[in-house]
């Protein structure tokens, strides 16, 4: 499950980019920075990329999940701060 | 191509005039209440749920975006009104109206808008109610959950203009409906005597409003709150 989820993300991830054309985020790896710190993603591209992972999870895996909840927004380190992070926090939520 | 509306509290009332109204124009309505549908129409779907339940509003949104690829129109419409002096007004009942419409029209707003910030185009309309603007005695909590949905409507409007969303919201007049029903006639003849034109206002009142919202041409125009029958802050 965790490779699909990071498999998705790094889909998104390129699709979106398409749009924002940031250099960052060119051929994304696990390791690739997405918010806080020196993340390529603005607040506008975070909901973008939230919006369009929220959509592919649930078709991938018939779940509606929502990502931005509150444990998201109040844990200390961010799971947005890299495609590693968001691969464990989405898989979290799923195997709930 | 043919407009996706997504208009909540269709069962009865203006929501259903409304949905009925949209589907004679040939759009595809897709409505919710917490009771079964009133409306048999090929082109109408409807959904049982509590709008305050964002499960079942994140389902509904998601389901419509499969099957028609597109919403085009929200109209957060669904609502319940009470009045009673703030003193002897039981907590579970300011829970009650603040759920519907204030965390309603919240969760349709953002799940909506995850769904038109893609297609870079949507129009959302949300209802306030004259007796915010009044700050009518015996309406305080339900003028507080509409006067949080103009603050809201306000704001928002920033935030989603990027996308070309835009997000007013309209604040209709008494009009004979459910909404009104229990509240003695002296206190709406109050209110009327309140407006510039002291009438009640109609469905074809409402609707002019929402039409202009909704119009493609109203591309410029957010974050208004339009109040009928000539009240204003």
């Amino acid at each position: 499950m965790k490779n699909k989820i990071e498999e998705i993300i790094i889909e998104v991830l390129t699709e979106l980019n398409e749009e924002l054309e940031k250099e960052a985020l060119n051929n994304p790896t696990k390791d690739t920075k997405l918010y806080g710190g020196s993340g390529a993603l603005d607040s506008l591209g975070l909901v973008s990329l939230i919006t369009d992972l929220e959509e592919r999870i649930s078709d991938e895996f018939d779940n509606d999940i929502i990502l931005a909840d509150e444990k998201a927004m109040s844990q200390r380190t961010s799971p947005f701060r890299n495609v590693e992070s968001l691969t464990i926090y989405i898989q979290k939520i799923l195997e709930k | 191509m043919k407009k996706v509306l997504l208009i909540t509290g269709t069962r009865k009332g203006i929501g259903k005039e409304l949905a009925e109204y949209y589907l004679s124009l040939g759009c595809n309505v897709i409505g919710c209440s917490r009771s079964p549908g009133t409306i048999v129409n090929s082109c109408y779907r409807h959904y049982e749920l509590d709008v305050s339940n964002e499960k079942d509003v994140v389902n509904m949104v998601r389901v419509t975006k499969k099957e028609f690829g597109r919403i085009d129109v929200l109209l957060n419409n669904a609502g319940i009104a009470s009045m009673n002096h703030f003193l002897t007004t039981p907590y579970k009942t300011v829970q009650n109206i603040f759920n519907t419409n204030f965390f309603g029209t919240f969760l349709f707003s953002r799940e909506v808008s995850k769904v038109m910030m893609k297609q870079k185009f949507g129009r959302i309309v949300n209802y306030t109610t004259v007796a915010s603007a009044l700050r009518l005695e015996g309406e305080a909590i339900y003028a507080a959950s509409k006067g949080a949905i103009e603050n809201f409507t306000q704001t928002i409007s920033k935030e989603v203009a990027p996308y070309n969303i835009t997000v007013n919201a309209i604040g209709p007049t008494p009009v004979e409906t459910d909404l009104i029903k229990a509240v003695p006639k002296d206190k709406i003849a109050d209110l009327l005597d309140k407006q510039a034109i002291k009438r009640f206002g109609t469905f074809e009142d409402i609707k002019n409003v929402i039409d202009f919202f909704i119009d493609d041409k109203s591309n410029f125009i957010t974050g208004q709150i339009v109040y009928l029958g000539g009240v204003h802050n």
